[in-house]
């Protein structure tokens, strides 16, 4: 990272934001001491996913896709399984969306134990990473750690690997693990699942900005509890649509000096941004989530609804609660499937897919010929929808911090941008940060 | 030989840097639960962005590359770390062959970005993804997609005590026979990667009743042809196979060479309204 300071037209540059999975820059423009405009800039080089996902089979976008994101590679894998599984006109059967869901906690609690203490809580403790914490806080970190080293292992059972698994395929999985298999992990988990309790106490005990945002939240909905591996869209404004008319009512722009493409809502008013991840899927579920997840939240001072940014890593500590503890539940009740996983015979058509990825809403769509050959795919990850709302964040919190010395800002700028845990290698479709004052 | 002070102390400074890629290598070793802390007494973790913000000026002792060459910009910067790296081991199945976005290598780069984006002019890209040895020296390829921990481990104590790696070649099918699975290409006819794969998942795949699909690449002699041969008695048509070898190592030498065998079948991958996109202007 360097810092470039020049007084005469003062110009702030910060090469590379660090603690967020990717590659980005800020850009501030301050006239006449009113920030004037904010600007993430994604430099994180295009891959092209969705050209060269034309031409391969139905089969293959679980493994393909994964390897968009090294840190949530289970979300692009439900997504696109979900997506082609629609075209083919199959659903999984029940025992096997449980099983996924199981799949899912494991990558919910490894994705967000990395963040909170690896990615996040240094910026809430003063600290430039978590191996600078060790001498202070050695206990603080052991505790992340073993919640993470908990998550990789339930991927690991369930998926075979914590970082791309291979076991997940269209219409299920390859192999099935057994009910000994799964109990093996039990302990862990209940370890984890106590961890995590301890995660919510510390982290509502930081210090949070004063920052309340009126952004419109977007998360999914289900029937089968708080939100994971499907459902259906609702946003805070009342809207409620199906996966499938995603494309009707969210459009992308493609916005210049940037690899990534912005999402934006499609409404009568025109367009508006919004918002996915923790705060967005906590507002619009708080009903869905488990008792002890509703009870640490309430004790943490949470209400039904959060709107302060900063406050996303108690969310997520929630989230911690919630998924090791419906870990544990469907362990103790799984009872086996009658196979692996259900034949999807290709077809003719377009699938659409949609599930909650750490960072938020994951959308898939697919449109297959009829031998199950991708003529076309779409991908929209997390943190492409959330650029505009960190944008808005940045614009409201560097206004009040301008008298901060320069250091201090992008520390603190940083801080409100890792508040949406950026993946900015999903969203090649993140930080520098360079200020203009004029 | 780590940069040591007068007295001789010091511990080997660490450095870890980014291109085209998922970070999924780069979390492999964030995902040393156990020994991350021990590791970092052992060595100084002197520049790591994706886990600290601290920054130690180079010269560094080893020097951790994951993700492919797809700019030009990248194309210079792998320059200046190789300068300022005493030790650069390429991570992964992008460093190490152009991981999956080498697929471009194949194909027409222009109609590629005017399928994503929107704006082809906004985005710098080259035509082709290329490994990291490509463009520099690299004292150690680790392959993998992702790599595998205990691999890593093995090769960062290798070269802070200044030896080689002990980091097989042979194939997964060695894996596989010690392991004791099964094998599923002979008891299963189940199309299988492992005979050319280099080991190091330890035979992942077939104990989870599927086919390898190479995703830590060629071993160190594949018969390439021989197998490409089995793939078809077991039923997969010519452009199957060609897929096969075309994923996370397409740009390895003998996977790309074999793909290239197999174009009797091509798809069709180009559809007519991508030639509708001509690239705008800047």
């Amino acid at each position: 990272m360097t810092h470039k300071l020049t007084q005469g037209d003062h110009v702030l540059q910060v090469d590379t934001l660090a603690r967020v999975e990717g590659e980005g820059a800020m850009h501030v423009i301050v006239r006449d001491g009113l920030v004037a405009d904010v600007e993430l800039r994604i430099f994180e080089p295009p891959r092209f996913f969705e050209a060269l996902l034309r031409g391969r089979a139905w089969t293959e976008p679980p493994d393909i896709t994964a390897r968009i994101c090294g840190i949530c590679p289970v979300a692009y894998q439900l997504s696109s399984c979900l997506a082609i599984e629609d075209a083919c006109g199959v659903t999984v059967p029940e025992e096997l969306r449980v099983l996924r869901r199981l799949l899912y906690c494991g990558e919910w609690i490894e994705s967000h134990a990395l963040h909170v203490y690896l990615l996040h809580a240094p910026d809430f403790l003063g600290y430039q990473g978590a191996v600078e914490m060790v001498a202070d806080h050695g206990a603080v970190v052991e505790q992340g750690l073993r919640m993470k080293k908990a998550g990789n292992a339930l991927m690991t059972l369930v998926g075979g690997r914590a970082v791309h698994p291979v076991n997940v395929r269209v219409g299920g999985f390859y192999r099935l693990p057994t009910a000994q298999e799964l109990g093996s992990i039990r302990p862990m988990l209940e370890r984890a699942r106590d961890d995590a309790v301890g995660t919510v106490r510390l982290v509502a005990g930081f210090e949070f900005p004063d920052l309340v945002q009126p952004h419109e939240y977007v998360a999914l909905r289900s029937p089968h509890g708080y939100p994971l591996e499907s459902g259906s869209v609702v946003t805070s404004s009342g809207r409620a649509f199906e996966v499938a008319d995603f494309g009707k009512h969210i459009v992308e722009e493609h916005v210049a000096r940037s690899n990534a493409l912005h999402a934006h809502l499609e409404g009568v008013d025109g367009r508006t941004s919004y918002v996915v991840g923790p705060l967005a899927r906590y507002s619009l579920n708080h009903d869905q989530l488990g008792p002890l997840a509703r009870e640490v939240a309430r004790d943490a001072g949470l209400g039904q609804e959060c709107r302060n940014p900063f406050q996303s890593i108690v969310v997520r500590a929630v989230e911690l609660v919630h998924a090791t503890d419906e870990a544990l539940s469907i362990i103790d009740s799984w009872d086996g499937a009658s196979a692996a996983s259900v034949e999807v015979p290709p077809r003719a058509g377009i699938g659409h897919g949609a599930t909650e990825a750490p960072r938020g809403m994951l959308y898939h769509r697919y449109e297959l010929a009829e031998d199950g050959t991708i003529l076309d795919a779409t991908i929209v990850p997390p943190t492409s929808q959330n650029q505009p709302g960190i944008e808005a964040d940045l614009r409201a919190f560097v206004q009040e911090r301008l008298d901060l010395p320069r250091e201090e800002l992008v520390r603190q700028c940083e801080q409100a941008i890792r508040n949406y845990d950026p993946c900015i290698s999903c969203a090649t479709h993140f930080l520098d940060l360079t200020m203009e004052e004029s | 030989m780590a940069t040591r002070d007068a007295a001789g102390h010091g511990r080997p400074k660490l450095a870890v840097w980014k291109f085209a890629s998922c970070d999924g290598c780069q979390l492999t070793l964030l995902n040393c639960e156990d020994d991350l802390i021990p590791l970092a007494t052992m060595v100084e973790i002197a520049y790591f962005p994706e886990a600290t913000r601290a920054v130690v000026e180079g010269p560094y002792d080893v020097s951790l590359v994951e993700g492919s060459v797809t700019t030009a910009s990248d194309a210079e910067r792998i320059h200046e770390i190789r300068r300022v790296s005493r030790r650069l081991i390429t991570i992964g199945a992008c460093a190490t062959s152009g991981g999956i976005q080498a697929l471009r290598n194949f194909a027409d780069v222009a109609e590629y970005r005017s399928v994503v984006y929107a704006h082809p002019e906004y985005v710098k890209t080259l035509e082709r993804s290329t490994p990291i040895a490509a463009h520099v020296t690299v004292d150690f390829e680790l392959h993998g997609c992702p790599i595998d921990s205990r691999q890593l481990l093995e090769v960062l104590a290798a070269f802070v005590q200044d030896r080689r790696p002990r980091i097989p070649s042979y194939s997964v099918c060695a894996e596989c026979k010690r392991r004791g699975a099964v094998c599923v290409a002979v008891a299963h006819g189940t199309p299988c990667l492992g005979p050319v794969t280099q080991a190091g998942c330890g035979a992942l795949c077939p104990a989870y009743s599927r086919g390898c699909y190479g995703c830590f690449g060629p071993q160190d002699t594949p018969n390439t042809r021989s197998l490409a041969d089995r793939l078809r008695v077991l039923g997969m048509h010519e452009s199957q196979v060609m897929r096969f070898f075309r994923t996370f190592n397409a740009g390895a030498e003998p996977f790309r060479a074999e793909s290239e065998r197999h174009l009797g079948e091509r798809p069709d991958i180009g559809r007519p309204d991508i030639e509708q996109h001509e690239e705008a202007a800047p």
